[in-house]
């Protein structure tokens, strides 16, 4: 049997995914520095809220309120031991206002990075790591979500850790990667190296793309980076709604409805199968894009003068694909020994 | 090509060559050769001082610029960062015991509800190299911690990290509350963070946002320099 997210791929040519997590429980009064995923157990109507805002708005997938449900993250609030438990309460609550819908809407487990650093310069293990994206992923698989959905990773090491602990829970997946850096992930990584990461795993995932980074420019510009190694899987766009700005004790983001109804069609132009926002993306937002994305016609691929035209400039010239990043001669680089 | 197959002797090198040699082998992470090197040259009479400012600070802050120029990444920063902290278990006692000049000090923390310390690491870790004295409070700090610890080593520069935009909102907490007990304008306070930019760290009265480690070293100089020159007209 196939999952659910897997069908609609196979029924329709786009997809709309949600917006924002964060802003939205922030104007529903949650205080800064609080864990969001106890309002799972604590205040489940506003969670309730939170999905429909999205469901109403026209998205046909949401991601659950557990971006933070994992040990390392909730060992922060006294929780570490809780982390499958808000996960399942987490999805029970997407499945129920999914079900609710009267359509087919999928519910995607959502799963944040560690926060902790794998590979030579960290101290997160291989096995800890998997360990403890298995233990969400089950409380999310538990509590009824259709797909995993890993997200806002920077590092390869942690997104091949999330494939694992995804694989031993027995479920089908999707990831993305945020690209916040000279348009690479903080790690390093660019958008064509991921392609080669994703395509290189023995569970690839149905879908894998870009979220929250930057601005709608920079992701944009990554999507068309994943295009270019030529893969057919399909490819998720979740940029955020403009820039942060701070105003009256609160975080408002600048990006216009309008702007992420222009920024969803240039994302499909660009090759990008599943359109969501991420910070500051609000339902008025989402109502936009899906209002755009079904009275337009798709288009021609845009070039990246057309993207920067459109939507703003670039955070950085080079995103590391074209060979005309900055680089660094180097007379001897000394031999490891060891 | 069978010159860079040699293994080098760092000490069969004169000192020039040699702090060339450790600005390659910190921009590689290479901790013992670094640790070696510094040795070599208190050995060959260097000041600790000395080591610090041209060796180690030298050789980071090429690491810093190629890093605020995208040519270098966390992971390759954060071994150049280590391979220096090895250097710097080596001269930090021999400072303190040679009264070597001081940049300035800073505590600085992850706030409340943030796990992430990447980038505050690094800014700890530039800051330490570029001769700084750094109380890092680690993560999760509530205005409590900050408080106490600013009372307790009286420091230049306060420095607060946030990666979440669930969480930089709690900045403006701290800078509030200082506000409240008249301290707010003894401290330099410097904010950064993935999420943040330079109006954010206006809105929330920073005095200055600093987008990565290397312009928190910059910026931390420029504020120092401007607050001795106060006093000295003041």
């Amino acid at each position: 049997m196939t999952d659910a997210l897997t069908r609609a791929l196979a029924q329709r040519d786009w997809l709309l995914a949600d917006g924002a997590t964060g802003t939205n429980l922030f104007n529903m009064g949650l205080q800064s520095g609080d864990a969001p995923e106890f309002w799972n157990e604590n205040e489940p109507d506003k969670i309730r809220a939170l999905y429909r805002g999205a469901v109403d708005a026209g998205s046909d997938l949401f991601l659950t309120n557990s971006f933070g449900a994992n040990a390392s993250r909730l060992k922060l609030h006294d929780a570490g031991h809780r982390a499958y438990e808000l996960s399942k309460l987490a999805a029970e609550l997407g499945r129920e206002i999914a079900d609710a819908s009267g359509r087919e809407v999928i519910v995607a487990g959502s799963v944040g990075p560690t926060g902790e650093i794998m590979g030579a310069a960290g101290s997160l293990s291989h096995e800890r790591a998997v360990e403890m994206f298995e233990e969400t992923a089950n409380g999310l698989k538990d509590g009824g979500a259709d797909v995993l959905w890993v997200e806002t990773i920077s590092a390869p090491e942690e997104y091949m850790a999330a494939a694992e602990a995804f694989a031993n829970a027995g479920m089908p997946w999707c990831g993305t990667m945020s690209f916040d850096t000279a348009g690479r992930t903080m790690m390093g990584m660019t958008s064509a190296d991921m392609v080669k990461m994703v395509e290189g795993l023995p569970n690839p995932p149905i879908g894998f793309g870009a979220n929250c980074g930057v601005g709608a420019s920079d992701l944009l510009r990554t999507v068309l980076g994943f295009v270019a190694q030529g893969t057919e899987r399909p490819i998720i766009a979740k940029g955020n709604a403009g820039i942060p700005k701070y105003h009256e004790g609160h975080i408002h983001y600048d990006g216009t409805p309008a702007l992420m109804a222009e920024y969803a069609l240039m994302a499909r132009n660009s090759g990008a199968r599943i359109i969501g926002g991420c910070c500051g993306t609000m339902p008025d937002h989402l109502s936009a894009m899906r209002a755009a994305l079904e009275t337009h016609e798709p288009g021609p691929r845009p070039t990246l003068e057309q993207i920067t035209e459109a939507l703003g400039g670039f955070s950085s010239e080079s995103d590391g694909t074209d060979g005309e990043g900055p680089t660094r001669e180097r007379k001897n680089k000394r031999r490891r020994t060891s | 090509m069978s010159d860079e197959e040699d293994d080098i002797i760092l000490s069969e090198l004169d000192d020039e060559e040699l702090v060339q040699q450790m600005f390659d082998d910190l921009y590689d992470g290479l901790k013992d050769e670094i640790m070696e090197a510094v040795n070599i040259l208190l050995e060959r009479g260097w000041a600790p001082y000395r080591v610090l400012t041209e060796a180690l600070v030298g050789g980071m802050t090429i690491v810093g610029n190629d890093f605020r120029d995208g040519i270098l990444f966390v992971p390759e920063v954060l071994l150049a960062a280590n391979a220096m902290k090895g250097g710097m278990s080596i001269l930090k006692p021999l400072l303190a015991e040679t009264g070597a000049p001081r940049m300035g000090s800073m505590v600085i923390g992850t706030v409340k509800g943030d796990i992430h310390d990447i980038g505050k690491n690094l800014v700890a870790m530039m800051m330490e190299g570029a001769g700084f004295e750094v109380v890092d409070l680690g993560i999760n700090n509530a205005v409590d911690a900050y408080l106490g610890a600013m009372a307790e080593h009286k420091p230049d520069i306060l420095g607060m990290s946030a990666l979440l935009t669930t969480t930089m909102p709690y900045m403006k907490v701290v800078i509030d509350t200082m506000k409240e007990q008249g301290i707010r304008d003894d401290y330099i306070v410097l904010v950064g963070g993935a999420p943040l930019n330079e109006e954010f760290g206006k809105a929330i009265g920073a005095d200055a946002y600093c987008r990565d480690a290397a312009v928190a070293v910059e910026t931390a100089k420029k504020f120092i320099a401007r607050k001795h020159n106060q006093m000295a007209a003041g």
